[in-house]
Formats: structure tokens, C-alpha cells, sequence
């Protein structure tokens, strides 16, 4: 009705003019109406948030003096940049975490391409691995020895993510197979690892792998600290995927597998060539999910000490020489994830497009 | 001279409900058998035991000569001697359908690429799909589909061709082609066992036809026989069914 009488007046002049066009747009009905008035109170309220980061901010690198306005310090994140992105790896050879950050946004890169996928993938990201780890310890090659303690900032983090749902991913399949299983035992041991998994929250296995678990040990087994971290956020991750990935299992019609025996096709390839890429085609939404949930639980192994991005961060704003600065620092990381985070929700838009494209 | 398929004793059991009782089965090579039958009345549940999709409980069933049972190697030597066509086509949707024809080969007789694509083409060739070997199956009309499943079975050379409803899930005017594609099968000598309701395609190609009720073989006739003068009361209650339908 609303729109009518719009249209109505509108009618009269023979070009509408720009004014009751946008008065159709904005309030044209009363729910636009509506919408457009908590648009311009939102955009109101956000105006001195932006007037403290952008207007009033101080951009200039410099010593802390500079910032004595009102507005955000960025001078802080200049001068603490490396403390954040790279902790307390020794800064001559922070040129090696920087390489790894590169090699690792390199091969994501490389992932995004459908002809590499499969076993050439694979064999990439493994290479690639060994390279950034014998980069991050050094102590070959001439390189200085860094130990794990050291490492830390946006390559732990990077690290952390990719190698837990890598490594998860794998166990995760065999899991959700284990679980489908006609063989009794198969099946009650993959229930019993997922679900006590998904029963326990993540800080607590964290605990359990970094502090308990050397205690049961015995005194010669000793395994790095972040080998451990790295450990209880695969398992984590594999519990999440698995079920993630059982889903698919069971959106996949029987006759998938039936063709492929009546084909002659050995159970393993089928699993890998025929019913995996379907399965994961189907839960490509969940699986974005559970990835973006591990990135950023990521940041919880500063619990028990491991110094990633966010505890980089959090420790470099307890400089006292800087005025309160840990709104910046915050912000920045912020901006990491969300940079991070979003680019894995358009990554898997872009694979459901070619997924939807491919069915009709 | 072997039998392509021989089977005898054959039982079947679904927990309490008997599939299949006493079947004795055979089918000689370059021999067309059509099994027709209500629904229920385990034809379709027979076909599938010839290459083990289902299990048997009792019986005998040889293969060229080779027999069923736990042994693995038996059965990869069967599925490769016999090539199958489901209902519902069971293409791979997430591959091509060049890729749904050399993939097979590549996975389960380690042919190569190159070899496997050009077989692939050549079947796909003989089933005048050709053109479409880009696309995906969901991009092709069911008889299309069914036409290229044909195609993927007969890449693997299989030696006989179970044929499991090939028709049954087509739009009416997509039977056609499918059902030509099946006859010329038929003349270049392939041995067939078709479990379909196309009694047209059973007169046209079949030696004899096969019909089942409630698990047992009731009549096997050659197709004029059976189809004029059915023997069995059963049979011709199923026979004027269909008529008056």
C-alpha cells in the first residue's frame, strides 16, 4: 500500500526527480523506514570511534612523547611491530620467522589452485613444512640455533593453524570412517576419542598436554612444550572435523560406493577418489567453520605459555613508557584475524560457486 | 564350454525375510536373459549377488567359471569379468564424464592416463555422447546419464553386463535411447542379464526371459513362449497386469 501511494506521487513528473526516488528507497515501507533511521544512529555513534582512529590519531613513527592527544597511538604498533608479529624471536634473525609467514601464505596460495590438489598438495605442504621449520630452529646451514621457547608472534599462530587442521584433518577422516564402521571395535573407539574430546573444553586439554602430561612421563621423554600445544589442538581439531566430515559421509548416497565396487575399485581409492571429495563437497559451510574456529583458537595457548600473536601483543602493551596502549595493540591483532578469517569464508564461497556450477 | 553364469541353491535372507529360496540360475556366453517380475519379487536382489553387492546366505554362483565367496581375489576377478548399470545411474557427479570413464580404469587396472582417457572416448563414441565428455552428469538428462554409465562399464571390457532396472528412473521419452543403445550391445554379442519391466526390449533381444515371484523362479521361457503361452499361473496374472495397465 505504502509503495503505491509513493509510486503515485511520483507519478506527475515525467523524470522522477532524485529526491523521491530516494525517499522510495529509504522509506518506502514502514520496515525500511525503520532500517534506514538505525543505519543513521548507527553511523552517528560511530563517528567519534572513527574520529579516535583515523582524525585524531597520531600516524608518525616516533618515541612515545608523540602521543598526547585524544586519539589512537599507531606510533605504538610502529615501534612495536616486531615484538608483536615475530615475540621474542632475537631480531637478527627475524628475517627467518618473516620468511616463514611468507611461505606459509605462498602455499595457502598455491592450495587455492584445484590442478595442484591431491597428492601433489600434500607433498608441497610437506616439503614447505620441513623448510619452515628448519628455518624457525636454525642451528644448519650457518643459521643461529633458536629454541622453541623462543618462537612466537603471527608465525606460531600461523603454524599452529594450519598444522592443526593439516594433522587433524587426516585423523578426523579416519575418525568419521571409524565411526561409520560395520566393525564393532572401529566404531566404539573412534565414539569414545570424539567424544571425549568434544566433552572436554580446549583450555583443558591444552593444560593436559603442556603441564600434566610431562609429569606422567617419564624424565627422558622430553617433548618441546609446543610439540604438545601443537598435539591437544590437533586432536581438538581432528574431534571437530570428524564429525564435521561425518556429515558428508552420510549425505553420500550408497550407490557411490556400490558403482565403485562394481568397478573393481580397491577401498581405499574409493575412499580417496570417489566418496572423500564428495563427502567434503557437501560440508564445505561446517568445514569453513570449524577452520575459522581453529584459527582463532589459536590464541588460547597463551595459557599455558606458548607466546602467539595475541600474547605477543599483550605483552609488548605493558611497556610503561607508552601511554595505555593496549586498544591499539588489540586492534592490530584484531585486524590479523579478521583478515585471516574472512579470507577463508571467501575462499570457500568461491569453492561453492564451482561446486554449484558443476550440478547443473 | 563354461557357463558365463551359474548358479544353484542360491538363498537369500534379509534378518527373517527370505530374499531369495533355491534359485538355480544359468546363463550361457553371448546368452541375453531378461528377468522380469513385481517389485519384491527379488530379482533385483539376484543380479546383485552376481558381483557380491549382496551377500549370499546359501548356493553356489560361478562367474566364467569363477566362484563367489570370501575369497577377494575371486571377487576382484569377477567384478572384473562383469560390468554393471544401476537404476539410478550412480555416476561420479563430482568428476567429468570423460573422467567418470578413465578414472575406473586408472584406479582399478592401473592403465594409464592417456590410454584410459582415448578407451573413455572411444566407449563414449560408441554410445553417441561424445560430445558431452566435458560435463559434469548433473549438466545431462537421465538417458544421457544412463548412457554414459553404460559407456564407464564397458571401458572396463567386462566380459557380461548386469543390467539392474537400466530404465527404470527415465522420463518415458528417454527410455528410447537407452534401450537402443542396449540393443546394440546385444548384436555385437555381449552377454546380458537385464532385470527390467521393457517387455518390447525382452521380445526384440532376449534368448529367454526369467520370471521371478516372491524369490523363486516361476517360468523361463524363450520370449515368445513366455509371453504367448505362459505356462505358470502366476506368470500370466503378472502378464495381464501389465496389459490392462
Amino acid at each position: 500500500m505504502t509503495n503505491n501511494r509513493t509510486n503515485a506521487t511520483a507519478q506527475p513528473s515525467t523524470s522522477p526527480s532524485m529526491v523521491s526516488r530516494g525517499v522510495r528507497i529509504f522509506f518506502g515501507s514502514w520496515l525500511s523506514a525503520l532500517l534506514t533511521l538505525l543505519s543513521v544512529a548507527i553511523i552517528l555513534a560511530l563517528i567519534p570511534a572513527f574520529r579516535w582512529a583515523v582524525l585524531d590519531a597520531q600516524w608518525q613513527a616516533g618515541p612515545p612523547e608523540l602521543c598526547h592527544g585524544a586519539g589512537a597511538c599507531w606510533s605504538f604498533i610502529h615501534a612495536k611491530l616486531r615484538l608483536i608479529l615475530f615475540g621474542l624471536y632475537p631480531p637478527e634473525a627475524q628475517w627467518r620467522a618473516f620468511t616463514v609467514i611468507v611461505l606459509i601464505i605462498a602455499l595457502v596460495l598455491a592450495t587455492l589452485w584445484p590442478r595442484l590438489w591431491g597428492l601433489r598438495i600434500i607433498g608441497l605442504w610437506a616439503v614447505g613444512l620441513a623448510v619452515m621449520l628448519v628455518l624457525m630452529q636454525g642451528g644448519v646451514f650457518g643459521m643461529s640455533y633458536v629454541p622453541t621457547s623462543k618462537w612466537g608472534g603471527l608465525p606460531i599462530t600461523l603454524l599452529l593453524a594450519v598444522l592443526s587442521l593439516g594433522l587433524g584433518f587426516p585423523i578426523a577422516v579416519v575418525l568419521a570412517l571409524g565411526r561409520r564402521s560395520k566393525l564393532p571395535v572401529a566404531r566404539a573407539v573412534s565414539i569414545l576419542m570424539i567424544e571425549l574430546v568434544r566433552g572436554l573444553p580446549l583450555v583443558g586439554l591444552l593444560f593436559v598436554a603442556a603441564i600434566l602430561l610431562p609429569l606422567f612421563l617419564p624424565p627422558d621423554w622430553t617433548i618441546d612444550k609446543l610439540g604438545r600445544t601443537l598435539a591437544a589442538l590437533t586432536i581438538f581439531a581432528a574431534a571437530y572435523l570428524a564429525e564435521v566430515i561425518r556429515g558428508g559421509l552420510q549425505g553420500l548416497s550408497g550407490g557411490q560406493v556400490e558403482a565403485a565396487q562394481a568397478l573393481g575399485i580397491p577401498y581405499w581409492k574409493t575412499v580417496w577418489h570417489i566418496v572423500l571429495p564428495q563427502a567434503i563437497q557437501k560440508v564445505i559451510p561446517p568445514l569453513t567453520n570449524t577452520a575459522i574456529v581453529m584459527v582463532k583458537n589459536t590464541s588460547l595457548v597463551l595459557i599455558v605459555g606458548v607466546f602467539d600473536i595475541l600474547s605477543a601483543a599483550r605483552s609488548a602493551a605493558t611497556d610503561p613508557a607508552w601511554p595505555a596502549p593496549s586498544t591499539e595493540a588489540y586492534l592490530f591483532v584484531a585486524a590479523i584475524y579478521f583478515i585471516i578469517c574472512t579470507a577463508i569464508g571467501w575462499y570457500s564461497q568461491h569453492l561453492e560457486a564451482g561446486v554449484k556450477a558443476r550440478s547443473h | 564350454m563354461t557357463r558365463a553364469i551359474e548358479v544353484s541353491g542360491l538363498n537369500k535372507y534379509y534378518g527373517t525375510f527370505h530374499a531369495l529360496r533355491d534359485v538355480d540360475f544359468s546363463v550361457a556366453e553371448g546368452e541375453r536373459v531378461v528377468i522380469c517380475g513385481p517389485s519384491g519379487s527379488g530379482k533385483s536382489t539376484l543380479i546383485r549377488c552376481l558381483n557380491r553387492l549382496e551377500v549370499h546366505d546359501a548356493g553356489t554362483i560361478r562367474v566364467r567359471g569363477i566362484e563367489l565367496g570370501d575369497n577377494l581375489r575371486n571377487l576382484d576377478e569377477v567384478r572384473r569379468e562383469a560390468g554393471m548399470v544401476f537404476q539410478h545411474f550412480n555416476l561420479f557427479p563430482h568428476l567429468t564424464v570423460l573422467e567418470n570413464c578413465a578414472l575406473p580404469q586408472i584406479l582399478s587396472r592401473r592403465t594409464a592416463r592417456a590410454e584410459a582417457e582415448a578407451r573413455g572416448r572411444d566407449f563414449l563414441e560408441r554410445v553417441q555422447i561424445l560430445d558431452q565428455a566435458d560435463k559434469y552428469p548433473g549438466q545431462l538428462s537421465g538417458g544421457q546419464q544412463q548412457r554414459v554409465a553404460i559407456a564407464r562399464a564397458l571401458c572396463m571390457r567386462p566380459k557380461v553386463m548386469l543390467f539392474d532396472e537400466p530404465t527404470s528412473a527415465l522420463d518415458p521419452e528417454m527410455i528410447r535411447e537407452v534401450l537402443d543403445t542396449m540393443v546394440t550391445l546385444a548384436q555385437e554379442g555381449m552377454t546380458m542379464v537385464v532385470v527390467t519391466h521393457e517387455m518390447g526390449f525382452a521380445r526384440q533381444v532376449a534368448d529367454r526371459v526369467v520370471y521371478m515371484e516372491a524369490g523363486e523362479i516361476v517360468e523361463t521361457a524363450a520370449p515368445a513362449t513366455f509371453f504367448d503361452s505362459p505356462q505358470d499361473d502366476r506368470s500370466r496374472r503378472f502378464l495381464s497386469k501389465l496389459v490392462t495397465a
